[in-house]
C-alpha cells in the first residue's frame, strides 16, 4: 500500500511574550492509503495542533519549528501558501470540529457543498450543484434536501454535510477533528459507518483526532497516542489495545468505561496534564505515572520499536502482558 | 442511607410536558397534525431516598424537560411531582419555594460556563449561603464553605480559597460546581451531563465523588445523561426514555445485561468498547428521534424499530412487567 501522508519529527511551538511554548515535540507517523489513523490524547496533549499543521493552518503563534510533512514525495512546509492551496480540499480534505457552527447559516446547503469544486476545481456552478446531489447521497441525505438550510439540519446530518464538503474535491486523505463529539451515540455509530466505509470503498486515507477512545477502537487502523505534545505510544489498534506498553495508555484504557464488566471500578488517573509553560524536565507523564523511577524525573524517553510496530516512548514499559 | 423512611425523595407520576407552537409555524405544522411539541408524554417513576437512577436517552428524548419539571423551573401540562411528600408544582408558587431551591440542587454540564470567571471559589460556593441566610457570622460561613470544598475533594480547601476559576483544570472546576450544590446540604442532587465535557481520565474522579457522596451523605442523585457506558459504571437503576416516554426501567445490572426494548438492545449495541474481542454486531438504527411535534401512531419507536410488526403500528405499549423482569414498553416484550 502506498503511503499516503507521511510526518517526520514534527515540533510545534506556539510564540508567546514570555518563552516558546512547545505544543507538539517529535511526533512522527504515517497513514496509508485505504487505512485510518487516529491521533488520541486528552485537552492540550497537541493532537489539534499536529492537525492543523497538516493543513498549515495553525494560528498565527503557531511556528513548525522543524520536521517534514511529506505527501506524495513532496514536502507541504516547502510549498509556497499558492502551492499549498492545490493540497487543501484537493489532496486534503478536512471535517472541521464543531459542525454544528461550522456552516454558514445563510446559505443552502447544497450551495456550500458545490462551493468548494467552484472555487478549487473551477468547475461551473451548475455542474458542482450536481456532483454535491451525488456527494449528499454517498453521505446518506436526501439530494432534494440540498435546497434547505443548515438549521433545518439536526446535528448528526450537519456533520454529514461536513463530511459531504470535505469530499467534494476528490482528495486522498480525509482529516476528521472530533467527528463525533457533541452527537448522541446512536448518530455517533452512524457517522462512524460512513468514515468507515468511505475507507473502504473510495479507498482515502483517514485522520481521526479524537480524546474518545472507543472511537478509535470502532473504526481505526492504527493509533498515536499523545502525552503533553509527545508521542506516548503508536502502533496498531489491535497491538496498543491489547497491549498497551505505556502506563499512560493502559491507565486510559482502564478509564474506559466496559460495560460486559461492570463490576470492576472505573479507574481515573489522579492529576492533570501538564500545562505547556510547565512541563516537566523529564518524562511528560512522570507526575501521574505509578512505574516511574528517579531516571524519568530527569531524562525524558525517546519513542523506542520495543514490539514489531509497535512504538512506546517509556523507560519502564508494561511488557508483562504480552505474553498472556 | 436511610432506608428507615419508606416514602420516596422523588415521585415523579404521569407527567406530561406540552409547548403550545404558535403564529406561522402553526400555519405550517397544522398539515402534520397536532400543534403541540409533546416534550414529555406521561412519564412516572420514584426516585428512593440514597438511589441512584440514570435518565438515558438521546437528544431529544426529554430527559432535560425531566430534570427541569423535578427543579421546579417548568410546569408540568399535567401529572405531579413529589419532592419529600410535597408537590414541586406548590412548593414553587409558595413559601417553601426556598426549601425546595435548599433542598434540589443542579449540577450542569459544562464547568468552564456555570462558573462566574471574575469570582473566587470561596465567592462562588458561598453565594447560596447569602442567598438563603443561612449563616449568620462570617466564620460560620467560611466554616461551611471549607467544608464543602473539603467533600468536593478540594484538599486542602484554604489553598483553593482565594483562586479563580481561570486558573483551574476542568475537574477541578466540576468539583467546585459541586461544592457549590453541596455548602446548602441538599437532598437531591440533578446532575445533567455532569462529565461529558471532562477529559477521559478524570471522568472516573467526579462520577467516583458523587457516588460516594451517596454513600456518605444519602444523598439521592438524578443522572441524566446520553452515555449508557457511564451510567452503567454510576447508578442503581436507569431509565431509558425515547420521544418523552420511559420505555424501559430497571436494575443498572438488568438492564445492561438482559435488555428487553429494542431501542434499549440498539443503544447498548453501539456503545463503543475498547475490547478488541467484543467486536460485536452493531445494531445502527437509521435516522433520528422523530420530531416531537408528529408522534408516530401506536408504538412511538416503530418507525425505526428493527423489530416492528404491523400491530406496532396501533397500539402505543405501556410500561409492563412480564415474566417478572423489569417494567418495558413493547408489545413484543415476551418474546425476547
Amino acid at each position: 500500500m502506498t503511503i499516503a501522508l507521511e510526518v517526520r519529527h514534527l515540533s510545534i511551538d506556539y510564540v508567546s511574550k514570555r518563552q516558546p511554548l512547545k505544543a507538539v515535540e517529535d511526533v512522527s507517523f504515517e497513514v496509508k492509503q485505504g487505512r485510518s489513523l487516529a491521533l488520541v490524547g486528552e485537552s492540550g496533549c497537541g493532537k489539534t495542533t499536529t492537525m492543523l499543521a497538516l493543513m498549515r493552518l495553525l494560528p498565527r503563534e503557531g511556528r513548525i519549528v522543524s520536521g517534514q510533512i511529506l505527501c506524495n514525495g513532496v514536502d507541504l512546509l516547502q510549498l509556497s501558501e499558492n502551492q499549498m492551496r492545490q493540497y487543501r480540499w484537493q489532496r486534503i480534505g478536512i471535517v472541521f470540529q464543531g459542525a454544528m457552527n461550522a456552516l454558514n447559516p445563510v446559505q443552502k446547503v447544497g450551495h456550500q457543498i458545490a462551493e468548494a469544486m467552484v472555487r478549487h476545481e473551477q468547475r461551473s456552478w451548475k455542474d458542482a450543484s450536481q456532483r454535491a446531489g451525488e456527494l449528499m447521497e454517498i453521505v446518506g441525505i436526501q439530494p432534494e434536501r440540498a435546497q434547505q438550510y443548515p438549521h433545518q439540519f439536526s446535528g448528526g446530518m450537519r456533520q454529514r454535510v461536513m463530511i459531504a464538503m470535505a469530499l467534494a474535491c476528490k482528495p486522498d486523505i480525509l482529516i476528521a477533528d472530533e467527528p463525533t463529539t457533541a452527537l448522541d451515540v446512536m448518530v455517533q455509530a452512524q457517522i462512524l459507518e460512513i468514515l468507515q466505509s468511505l475507507q473502504k470503498e473510495l479507498g482515502l486515507a483517514v485522520i481521526i483526532v479524537t480524546h474518545d477512545l472507543g472511537v478509535v477502537a470502532e473504526v481505526c487502523d492504527e493509533v498515536l497516542v499523545m502525552y503533553g505534545g509527545k508521542t506516548a505510544e503508536y502502533g496498531t489498534v489491535a497491538d496498543v489495545f491489547s497491549h498497551p506498553l505505556h502506563p499512560y495508555t493502559r491507565r486510559l484504557l482502564q478509564a474506559f468505561p466496559d460495560i460486559d464488566n461492570l463490576n470492576s471500578t472505573l479507574a481515573s488517573i489522579p492529576g492533570h496534564p501538564p500545562a505547556l509553560h510547565d512541563l516537566p524536565q523529564g518524562c511528560r507523564f512522570e507526575p501521574r505515572c505509578a512505574r516511574k523511577s528517579a531516571l524519568c524525573n530527569t531524562v525524558s524517553p525517546s519513542i523506542s520499536e520495543l514490539r514489531a510496530d509497535h512504538f512506546a516512548a517509556c523507560h519502564h514499559p508494561e511488557e508483562g502482558n504480552y505474553a498472556n | 442511607m436511610q432506608i428507615d423512611t419508606p416514602s420516596p425523595v422523588l415521585e415523579v407520576s404521569n407527567v406530561r410536558k406540552l409547548y403550545p407552537i404558535s403564529g406561522g409555524l402553526r400555519q405550517f405544522l397544522r398539515q402534520q397534525g397536532s400543534s403541540f411539541v409533546h416534550a414529555l408524554d406521561g412519564i412516572s417513576f420514584r426516585l428512593e431516598r440514597g438511589e441512584i437512577l440514570g435518565v438515558v436517552g438521546e437528544s431529544g428524548s426529554g430527559k432535560s424537560t425531566t430534570a427541569l419539571s423535578v427543579l421546579g423551573l417548568i410546569n408540568p401540562t399535567e401529572g405531579h411531582i413529589m419532592f419529600d411528600g410535597q408537590d414541586v408544582n406548590q412548593m414553587v408558587r409558595s413559601r417553601d419555594r426556598m426549601k425546595l431551591r435548599r433542598q434540589v440542587q443542579m449540577i450542569f454540564q459544562d464547568p468552564y460556563e456555570a462558573l462566574n470567571p471574575r469570582q473566587t471559589v470561596y465567592e462562588i460556593v458561598a453565594e447560596p449561603l447569602e442567598v438563603h441566610h443561612i449563616v449568620r457570622t462570617k466564620e460560620e460561613k467560611t466554616e461551611r464553605v471549607k467544608i464543602a470544598l473539603l467533600q468536593a475533594g478540594l484538599k486542602p480547601p484554604e489553598n483553593y480559597l482565594k483562586r479563580y476559576p481561570g486558573e483551574l483544570s476542568g475537574g477541578q472546576r466540576q468539583r467546585v460546581v459541586i461544592a457549590g450544590a453541596l455548602v446548602l446540604q441538599p437532598k437531591l442532587l440533578v446532575a445533567d451531563e455532569p462529565v461529558s465535557m471532562l477529559d477521559v481520565s478524570i471522568r472516573a474522579e467526579i462520577l467516583n465523588l458523587l457516588r460516594q457522596l451517596r454513600d456518605e451523605h444519602g444523598i439521592s442523585i438524578l443522572y441524566i445523561t446520553h452515555d449508557l457506558a457511564t451510567a452503567g459504571f454510576f447508578t442503581d437503576r436507569i431509565a431509558v426514555m425515547y420521544l418523552g416516554r420511559i420505555v424501559e426501567i430497571g436494575k443498572t445490572s438488568e438492564v445492561l445485561k438482559d435488555p428487553i426494548h429494542p431501542y434499549t438492545r440498539a443503544l447498548i449495541s453501539v456503545i463503543p468498547t475498547t475490547k478488541q474481542d467484543r467486536k460485536q454486531k452493531r445494531v445502527i438504527l437509521q435516522g433520528e428521534i422523530p420530531n416531537p411535534v408528529d408522534i408516530p401512531s401506536g408504538c412511538r419507536f416503530h418507525p425505526r424499530c428493527p423489530a416492528a410488526i404491523d400491530q406496532c403500528r396501533d397500539v402505543d405499549p405501556q410500561l409492563d412487567v412480564k415474566n417478572g423482569r423489569h417494567p418495558v414498553a413493547c408489545i413484543r416484550a415476551d418474546e425476547t
